[in-house]
C-alpha cells in the first residue's frame, strides 16, 4: 500500500511539473528562444527522483532549503548541461521548480497511509493543473490578440513564433496599426457610432423597462401572469428567424442603415431580460414605502422617480452595465441592416475590414484590440454588479 | 370606493407595460408570423423594393435663342421586375415661363407643369422633353430651375402583400437540400457544444469553489470569453489556428508534433486511426464546436459555483466524518445537488446553441461541412438571396426548437413526478 501510494504521489506530481514546465517553454518559444523538444523524458525522470528523494528526506532538512537545493539541481542540469538557453529562462525554471516542491512539500510518508491519500493527491493536483490549463487556454487568445497588434506584416511572415515585443522602437511605429485604423479606415467614426448606440439601447430599454417591471412586480391586473411567462419565452426566443422579416421591412421603411433602426430592434431584444431583472428586485423593496407615499397622493410616477429609482440604483445600474454590453458586441443585427461604411458599428466594421483579404493582419487585430477593450474594462471594474445580475438573467449568447 | 382603487391600478398597468408590450410584439412577435408568411410566396430580394418612378431633370440652353430653354426628363422605372401604375408627374417654374410645346399628357396652368403617364412596365424608360419660353426676355438662371425637383407618384403592387402563394419553398427545404445532411451538422454543433459547455462549467466551478490564491481574479478570467465582443474573438482564433502562418500549427511544426500544417477550419475531414481502427473526422466542424465550448462553458460555470456555493457545508463534513473520499463527496453530494441547473443550463445552452449564428459564419462562413440551420437561412436569404427560401428554413428552425421544448417539458415533467 505505501510503496503503491507512493509510485503513485510521484507520478501524479511528476505529470504536474511537465506540464509546468511545457507551459513555460511554450511562453518562452514565443519570445523568440528556439527551443525545439520538450525534453519530456529528462523532466520525467527528474520529477519523479525529485518528489521520490522529497519523501525520503522528510523533515530532516528544513523545506525551505530543500526547495532551493531541488531546485538548483534540476536548473543545472536541464538549463546549464543539456539545453544553453538565455539566464532569465533558466530563472523562470528556478521558479517553478521551486513553486512545485513547495506544493509538494505537505505530503509525507505518513500522509500517504491515510485513507484516500493518492484520491485526496489527485484531487489536488487537478485543481492546479485545471487553474494553471485553464487560464492559458483563456488567456493566449487575448494575449495573442494584443501582441499581434503590435507587430509589423513582415515580422509576422518571417517568424510567427516571435510574440516579443521591441518597446525601444519610436511610439509611432509600435502603435502604427492603430493609427492606420483610426486614420484609414474611419474607426474613430465607428467608437462613435457604436458608443451612440449601445449607449442608446440603454437609455430606452431602461425608460421603457423600469415601468413594465414596476408594474409588473406590484400590480394587479388581468394578464400578468401571462406577461410575466411571455417575457421568458420571448427571452428565448431565436435573433436568427427575426432577420428575414424585419430585414424586409425594414428596407420598405428605409429604415436600414439607420441608427434609429439598430436602436429599436437592440431595445426591443433586451428589454425582456431588463424587465425580467427589474422585477425580481422591485419585489424585493419594501411594501410601506409606498403605502406611505400612496398616502400622500403621489402619483405612480413620483413613486417611481422617488421611491423605486433612488432605491434600487445597484440593479438597475446592473442592468444598464448588460445592456450596454449586448448592444456593444452585437453582431448579427448589424451585418444584416447595415452595409453603408458610414453607418457601421465597430463590430461590423471589424468583419467588414476582414472581407478584404488583403487587409493585414495586425490591423485586424488592433480592431478587435478597440472593440474588445471596453467591454472588459467595464466587466473587470464593474465584476461585483455584473455577476449577481448574470445568474439572476443571463446575458443572451 | 375598492373597485375604484383596482380600476386605477389596473388603468396605470396598462399604461405602464403597454409602450413595452408594443415595442416588443412588433418587433419580436409579428416578425415571426410575417415569416410563416413570406415563407409561403416566392420572394426574392430584388423584389422587396418597392419600385420607384424616377426622373433625373437636366436644362439645356437652346443656341441662338437665348429667351428659350429645353429641359429635358429622363424618366425611369426603378424597378426590373415590376409594373407602376397611373405615374402622374409635377414640376414647377418661375412666373415668367411659358411652355411652348406641351404634350397631349400634360396641362400647365400657374407655372405648374402636371402630367398624367398612365401605365410604365418594368425597365421602362423615356426622355421627356419640354421647351419654355420665358415672356420678358430677361436671363435664365439654370441653376434655380435644375434645384427645383419634380415630384412622381405612382402606384405599384407589393408583392409581400399579394395573395399568390406557393409550397415550393418547403418542398425545396426539406427534399432538395441535402436536408438531412443539414439537420445532422445542426445537431452535432448543438449537442456536442452543449454537453462540452457544460463538463466543463462543472469542473471549472468546482475548481473555482475551492479556496486559492488569486481566487477572485480567477473567476473574471474564466468569464472573459464570454463577454468580449464575439467578432474580435472570432478572427483571433482564425489567426491563431491558420495553416500558413498561425501560432498553433507553427508551435506544433515547431516541437514536431506534426509534420504538415493542419488546415483546422479549412478541411472537412480527417481520418484518425485509433487502435487499428480508423475513422473520419469532421475536423472543421470539430474545431467550430471547440470554440463554441470556449465562449460558452463561463455561463455554465457560473451558474453551477452559484450553485456550489449554495451547498450546506453540514454535507460535506458528515461525508468526511463517514470517511468519505473526494471522488464519493463529488459523486454522492455535489452532482445531485447540481442536477437541477444542469438540466436548465442543457435546455438554455441547446435552444441558443442551436440558433447560433455569428460564430460559426465568422469562423467558417459555413464551408468545409459547417453548414447548420441558421448559416442556411442567411446563404439562402442573402447569399443566393431568395427571401422565401430563407424564411422557409427559419420555420424549420421555429418548429424543430417548439418540438425541442415540447419533449424536455415532457420528459422534465415525468421525472418530477417520479422523484
Amino acid at each position: 500500500m505505501r510503496t503503491k501510494n507512493t509510485i503513485l504521489f510521484s507520478l501524479i506530481s511528476t505529470f504536474f511539473l511537465i506540464f509546468l514546465i511545457s507551459i513555460w517553454k511554450i511562453l518562452a518559444t514565443l519570445q523568440g528562444l528556439s527551443i525545439n523538444s520538450f525534453n519530456i523524458e529528462i523532466i520525467f525522470i527528474f520529477g519523479f527522483l525529485i518528489s521520490l528523494a522529497h519523501l525520503g528526506i522528510g523533515d530532516r532538512v528544513k523545506s525551505i532549503y530543500k526547495s532551493i537545493i531541488f531546485s538548483s539541481i534540476f536548473v543545472f542540469c536541464d538549463g546549464y548541461l543539456i539545453q544553453k538557453l538565455p539566464i532569465w529562462y533558466n530563472v523562470g525554471v528556478f521558479l517553478i521548480l521551486y513553486f512545485f516542491t513547495n506544493k509538494i512539500s505537505k505530503y509525507t510518508f505518513l500522509g500517504l497511509k491515510e485513507e484516500h491519500s493518492t484520491q485526496v493527491i489527485l484531487f489536488d493536483f487537478l485543481t492546479l493543473f485545471g487553474i494553471l490549463f485553464f487560464s492559458f487556454v483563456i488567456l493566449f487568445p487575448f494575449y495573442m490578440m494584443l501582441v499581434t497588434s503590435f507587430k509589423t506584416q513582415i515580422a509576422l511572415l518571417v517568424n510567427p513564433l516571435d510574440f516579443s515585443i521591441n518597446f525601444g522602437q519610436d511610439i509611432k511605429d509600435l502603435f502604427k496599426s492603430y493609427f492606420v485604423i483610426f486614420k484609414s479606415y474611419k474607426f474613430g467614426k465607428y467608437i462613435v457610432i457604436s458608443t451612440i448606440v449601445s449607449v442608446g439601447t440603454v437609455i430606452i430599454t431602461l425608460l421603457f423597462a423600469i415601468p413594465a417591471a414596476y408594474a409588473v412586480a406590484r400590480l394587479n391586473f388581468f394578464g400578468k401572469t401571462f406577461l410575466s411567462t411571455s417575457i421568458l419565452i420571448i427571452y428565448m426566443f431565436p435573433a436568427i428567424v427575426l432577420v428575414i422579416p424585419l430585414y424586409t421591412i425594414f428596407s420598405q421603411l428605409g429604415l436600414r442603415n439607420s441608427i434609429e433602426g439598430l436602436l429599436i430592434v437592440y431595445t426591443a431584444t433586451t428589454l425582456p431580460v431588463a424587465i425580467y431583472m427589474l422585477q425580481g428586485y422591485f419585489k424585493s423593496i419594501p411594501k410601506e414605502l409606498e403605502e406611505a407615499a400612496i398616502l400622500d397622493k403621489l402619483s405612480w410616477f413620483g413613486i417611481i422617480s422617488k421611491i423605486i429609482i433612488p432605491l434600487s440604483i445597484p440593479a438597475i445600474s446592473s442592468v444598464a452595465l448588460y445592456v450596454f454590453m449586448i448592444a456593444w458586441n452585437e453582431f448579427l443585427f448589424s451585418l444584416m441592416f447595415l452595409d453603408n461604411p458610414n453607418s457601421f458599428t465597430l463590430s461590423r466594421a471589424i468583419q467588414y475590414l476582414s472581407g478584404d483579404a488583403e487587409t493585414p493582419r495586425q490591423y485586424l487585430m488592433a480592431g478587435s484590440v478597440v472593440v474588445t477593450l471596453p467591454v472588459l474594462f467595464i466587466f473587470v471594474y464593474f465584476e461585483k454588479y455584473l455577476v449577481s445580475g448574470l445568474t439572476a438573467g443571463s446575458v443572451k449568447g | 370606493m375598492n373597485d375604484t382603487l383596482a380600476n386605477t391600478e389596473k388603468k396605470t398597468a396598462y399604461i405602464l407595460t403597454l409602450p413595452a408590450v408594443l415595442l416588443v410584439f412588433s418587433i419580436i412577435l409579428f416578425p415571426i408570423f410575417a415569416n410563416v408568411w413570406i415563407s409561403f410566396k416566392e420572394v426574392e430580394l430584388k423584389d422587396i423594393r418597392i419600385p420607384e418612378p424616377r426622373a433625373k431633370k437636366i436644362v439645356k440652353s437652346i443656341s441662338d435663342e437665348p429667351s428659350k430653354i429645353k429641359i429635358l426628363y429622363k424618366l425611369r422605372n426603378s424597378s426590373l421586375i415590376q409594373e407602376i401604375r397611373d405615374v402622374s408627374f409635377q414640376d414647377n417654374f418661375p412666373k415668367t415661363f411659358e411652355i411652348e410645346n406641351l404634350d397631349p399628357r400634360c396641362s400647365y396652368k400657374k407655372q405648374n407643369l402636371k402630367c398624367e403617364f398612365g401605365n410604365w412596365p418594368a425597365k421602362y424608360r423615356e426622355n421627356f422633353q419640354v421647351i419654355f419660353v420665358t415672356n420678358d426676355g430677361s436671363k435664365i438662371d439654370k441653376k434655380n430651375l435644375k434645384s427645383i425637383k419634380p415630384k412622381l407618384k405612382g402606384k405599384s403592387d407589393n408583392i409581400l402583400l399579394n395573395t399568390n402563394f406557393t409550397l415550393k419553398n418547403f418542398k425545396k427545404v426539406l427534399f432538395e437540400n441535402e436536408f438531412v445532411d443539414l439537420l445532422l451538422t445542426t445537431f452535432y454543433y448543438t449537442f456536442f457544444g452543449t454537453v462540452g459547455s457544460i463538463v466543463f462549467g462543472i469542473l471549472t466551478a468546482q475548481m473555482v469553489n475551492q479556496k486559492f490564491y488569486g481566487r477572485t481574479f480567477m473567476r473574471s478570467v474564466l468569464l472573459f470569453p464570454y463577454v468580449a465582443p464575439v467578432v474580435a474573438l472570432a478572427y483571433t482564433w482564425e489567426l491563431l489556428l491558420d495553416p500558413n502562418s498561425g501560432t498553433l500549427n507553427s508551435l506544433l511544426l515547431n516541437y514536431q508534433i506534426i509534420e504538415t500544417p493542419i488546415n483546422l477550419l479549412g478541411q472537412k475531414y480527417i481520418e484518425i486511426s485509433i487502435l487499428g481502427f480508423e475513422f473520419k473526422l469532421r475536423l472543421a466542424l470539430t474545431t467550430v464546436i471547440m470554440f463554441e465550448i470556449w465562449r460558452y462553458f463561463p455561463l455554465a460555470f457560473l451558474f453551477i459555483l452559484a450553485r456550489l456555493q449554495a451547498i450546506p457545508k453540514e454535507l460535506y463534513e458528515a461525508a468526511d466524518v463517514d470517511g468519505a473520499s473526494p471522488f464519493q463527496k463529488f459523486f454522492n453530494i455535489t452532482l445531485p445537488q447540481i442536477t437541477a441547473v444542469i438540466s436548465i443550463l442543457f435546455m438554455i445552452r441547446f435552444i441558443w446553441n442551436f440558433n447560433k449564428f455569428e460564430d460559426v459564419f465568422l469562423l467558417t462562413g459555413g464551408a468545409s461541412g459547417t453548414r447548420t440551420l441558421p448559416i442556411n437561412v442567411y446563404q439562402q436569404g442573402f447569399a443566393i438571396s431568395d427571401i422565401g427560401m430563407g424564411s422557409a428554413v427559419s420555420i424549420v428552425i421555429v418548429v424543430l426548437l417548439l418540438m425541442f421544448m415540447f419533449f424536455y417539458f415532457k420528459l422534465l415533467g415525468k421525472r418530477v413526478d417520479e422523484n
